[in-house]
């Protein structure tokens, strides 16, 4: 137990010095770091509890998009149907699934053909999945097309991801400094951002879809009628800003998606704050298009299912651009043209969570944490001086060097350090000092035994080698469970503190028994100190 | 150099006779924290229950509790708590879980910013909807259910079924204690004190294992031994080490739970009850005397003894795995078991 080859020994302290070296670039601040090569410069990143900012939790509106995904392939089913020239009756979505009845039997088969090649395969990690992204069913002429769970998870993933490029270009418009956007889990997303004060406008930014469509007013009856009748099958109502409605068409003539800028601005004529957009090549075609035919006509310009202004056409417009004027404050204009140029989201975000911590509490956290660490050490380096001496000295060195090593490890890993995760290093420096002790004790109970110094350590290390094995890991099972079933600052706790635990098995397999060798060969002692 | 003794060497107290009176005190506890539980409840914190907590520090001297409260009453949020925090100019406010889903948690936020302005700078601001606080609370129960019981798989495979099943009694009972010690004192219970269960769970089969390896050894080496007489042998031997340690333990809660500020308050205290009071209650006076009960050892009672320690006159050979060293033949005493 006490033999190390000039290798071994020389492996073990290589080993724990480049793991504490990964701890160095903490020490220095962001700019001297930068200029360091790319691999020496992981360093730990300090949670929203210890820094101060805003952290958000979104949620994709599932509902939306199932909506979204029956109305898609609600307008396929008309488009084929229409273009193969079959007959029908009865298209409507009912519950989740578009329902057609085709008028005449002997076009049931060319109908299923045509629907058929809606529906695709969904393929997951390891290829196809052997489910198809669309349910086609048919009974007496009645067809039904669901769209599977997997369609709809696969379209929520995506949802996602396309989400989170627009928040990211979002944010960015802000200012802000390093947002972190991340996903999680299927269909959420996590939003960091380190330094924010007060996420109201963040928030608020987030929180719209800006899903903008041009569409023309349906002047066939006035909004009144339409709601005491029904509405015409192709158009609905919706919504102005002051809560009058409108009547207007489904059909979208441009939508947000071909601009290509958007940028505030001022009315020339009335000073009031407008939006100003230019589409593209496609988008200005279609505006061009759109005006040419409905010179005198008013069109709505809808956001978010609601309507901001509806001007008339007085001329048609072939440069594509314009300005959006609808009551806006400087402010307003602002964040609509951000939204606008970032692009509109897939589906609405709800914001689930939220945790804002100000910079005050951070830096009161970090003081706390530095202080209770210290004052922890010291006693602990204290209690065990007294207890066992030199080797209680040993015992020190070892649990220093672990100390540095977990630093070492959350480098390495850019792990994020928050304050119950100060409290798990503390916890570890206690926990750590347990091998040792055991260890030590093992030691006292063979001399008392009457084994010789040296056998005495050499047992004492073997006998309680195993022990310390058992413990820890019993310690580490609990820790990898709250990992898993944690999240935010808990995580940061049981990422310090199962980091800790391995590190102590570390040092108490190698680096004690190293020292108390080195000890033995160059003391000879008669005598076991303790 | 006098070194520190805590506990003196060769100690032989008889842990195991207190078996006849830890064991009811132990079931009464219990069942006095359980009906704490249910009668008194667990101090939910947002994380289980939603909700949004709103932390101020007033921004011109000692905050106004009366005026603040009226200022939120006339918000209509529901049945709010605001307290003081930490210090004079450090206000708490929790507002109860809104009706209308997770968007109107964050319309209540705005109201509060709104009503108190800028007369306060916000240190904290959290908010948990409905739909995260109830998964959150199933994630934590089900944490620690199966840490437990992996924990039970690990020490099963270690070591036999009556030990594993031991440990858990054990580690159930000081859940339990730690449970009912947190409706006492009516702690905040949130995603934290799950941590600081779990930990406690960790650490106290740490405790638990280091005692049941002496004790599985002991086993081996004495198999005459009656059982009584083998645990008060295991725990006596691993005394000092205990202590120790839980001194060390103890003094890294100590320092946490006095300088580690109010936010971890909740979690410190918690630990340093379920670490070092019930910990090490449970693993010398629960832990221990259980294995009786469970049938360890069984064909031990009556019979030969064999000395308690090694005598220290044996010398084994220098090599490091050496069994215990050979001893005198026992003089054989007949002797009734305790």
């Amino acid at each position: 137990m006490l033999f190390f080859s000039r290798w071994k020994a020389a492996a073990i302290l290589l080993t724990a010095l480049a793991v504490c070296l990964f701890a160095v670039p903490n020490f220095f601040s962001e700019k001297v770091v930068a200029r360091w090569p790319d691999w020496a410069q992981r360093h730990i990143v300090l949670g929203l509890d210890l820094q101060g900012g805003s952290s958000l939790l979104l949620q994709v509106d599932s509902k939306a998009v199932r909506k979204e995904r029956l109305q898609a392939v609600d307008d396929d089913v008309l488009r084929l149907l229409r273009q193969a020239r079959i007959p029908f009756t009865g298209r409507a979505i009912v519950g989740s699934s578009v329902q057609v009845h085709i008028t005449r039997p002997a076009d049931v088969k060319n109908a299923l053909d045509k629907l058929g090649t809606l529906s695709a395969p969904l393929s997951g990690v390891l290829g196809s999945t052997g489910q198809r992204s669309l349910d086609i069913v048919e009974k007496n002429g009645q067809i039904s097309l669901t769209p599977s769970d997997g369609a709809f998870t696969e379209r929520i993933r995506q949802a996602v991801d396309q989400s989170i490029e627009i928040i990211q270009r979002r944010v960015n418009e802000l200012g802000l400094v390093e947002p972190s956007i991340q996903r999680e889990g299927v269909d959420r997303i996590l939003v960091q951002v380190p330094g924010l004060q007060d996420p109201t406008r963040l928030k608020e930014i987030l929180g719209k879809t800006a899903k903008l469509d041009f569409r023309m007013v349906d002047t066939t009856m006035t909004p009144e009628q339409a709601i005491q009748t029904h509405p015409p099958a192709d158009s609905e109502i919706l919504p102005g800003q002051k809560g009058e409605k409108y009547l207007i068409e489904k059909r979208v003539l441009v939508s947000g998606g071909d601009l290509v800028d958007a940028s505030p601005g001022f009315d020339q004529r009335t000073n009031e704050p407008i939006v100003n957009f230019r589409f593209n090549s496609t988008g200005s075609r279609k505006f061009a298009e759109a005006t040419q035919q409905n010179v005198g006509k008013p069109f709505a310009i809808v956001l978010d299912n609601q309507v901001v202004s509806a001007p008339v056409i007085r001329e048609p417009i072939l440069g594509g651009q314009g300005q959006i004027s609808g009551n806006f404050t400087v402010q307003e204009a602002s964040d609509l043209a951000i939204l606008l140029r970032a692009g509109a989201l897939p589906a609405p975000l709800t914001i689930i969570q939220e945790n804002t911590v100000g910079p005050g509490l951070g830096q009161d956290s970090i003081l706390a944490g530095e202080h209770a660490a210290y004052v922890g050490a010291g006693l602990v380096i204290f209690f065990m001086l007294v207890t066992y001496g030199l080797f209680g000295l040993f015992a020190n060195v070892a649990v220093a060097v672990n100390v540095a090593m977990i630093f070492g490890v959350l480098s390495m890993l850019g792990a994020t350090l928050t304050l119950p995760g100060i409290a798990g290093i503390v916890l570890t420096v206690g926990i750590a000092v347990d091998s040792n002790v055991l260890i030590y004790e093992r030691i006292r109970e063979e001399v008392r035994a009457g084994r010789s110094a040296i056998n005495a350590i050499d047992a004492g290390f073997t006998r309680a080698l195993a022990t310390i094995l058992d413990s820890n890991i019993t310690t580490f099972i609990a820790a990898a469970v709250l990992f898993y079933a944690g999240s935010g600052p808990v995580r940061g706790f049981a990422v310090t503190l199962g980091v800790g635990i391995l590190t102590s098995l570390f040092t108490a397999f190698t680096l004690t028994r190293l020292i108390m060798a080195y000890w033995v060969r160059l003391w000879r002692p008669r005598t076991v100190p303790i | 150099m006098r070194l520190l003794r805590i506990v003196p060497d060769n100690t032989r107290f008889d842990f195991m006779r207190f078996r006849r009176i830890s064991f009811p005190i132990s079931a009464i506890l219990s069942i006095v924290a359980i009906s704490l539980y249910f009668f008194h409840g667990l101090n939910f914190g947002i994380d289980f229950v939603g909700g949004t907590l709103v932390e101020v520090q007033t921004k011109a001297g000692p905050a106004d509790l009366a005026k603040m409260r009226a200022t939120i009453t006339s918000l209509k949020l529901g049945d709010f708590q605001l307290q003081e925090f930490g210090a004079p100019d450090d206000v708490l406010i929790r507002i109860p879980e809104q009706p209308g889903g997770d968007q109107a948690q964050e319309a209540a936020v705005q109201k509060v910013r709104g009503a108190l302005g800028d007369t306060v700078t916000y240190r904290r601001v959290e908010v948990v909807g409905p739909s995260v606080s109830t998964e959150l609370l199933s994630y934590g129960t089900i944490g620690l259910l199966s840490a437990i019981i992996a924990i039970l798989f690990y020490l099963w495979f270690r070591f036999e079924w009556q030990f594993a099943l031991g440990a858990m009694i054990a580690n159930v009972h000081d859940v339990v204690l730690t449970v009912g010690f947190m409706s006492l004192t009516r702690v905040d219970f949130d995603l934290t004190s799950i941590a600081a269960l779990l930990t406690i769970v960790g650490y106290s089969l740490n405790d638990t294992v280091v005692i049941y390896d002496r004790i599985r050894e002991m086993l081996r080496r004495y198999k005459r031994m009656p059982m009584p007489d083998l645990l008060n042998v295991s725990v006596n031997a691993t005394l000092s080490r205990s202590i120790v340690t839980h001194v060390t333990v103890a003094m890294s809660l100590l320092a946490l739970l006095l300088f580690g500020g109010q936010a971890i308050r909740s979690f410190t205290a918690t630990m340093m009850f379920g670490v070092v009071l019930v910990g090490t209650y449970t693993s010398v006076f629960i832990a221990s005397p259980i294995l009786i009960y469970l049938g360890v050892g069984t064909g031990r009672m009556g019979g030969a003894e064999e000395p308690e320690t090694p005598p220290a006159a044996a010398a084994g050979p220098p090599s490091a795995q050496t069994p215990a060293p050979a001893r005198p033949a026992p003089a054989r005493r007949a002797r009734a078991r305790r």
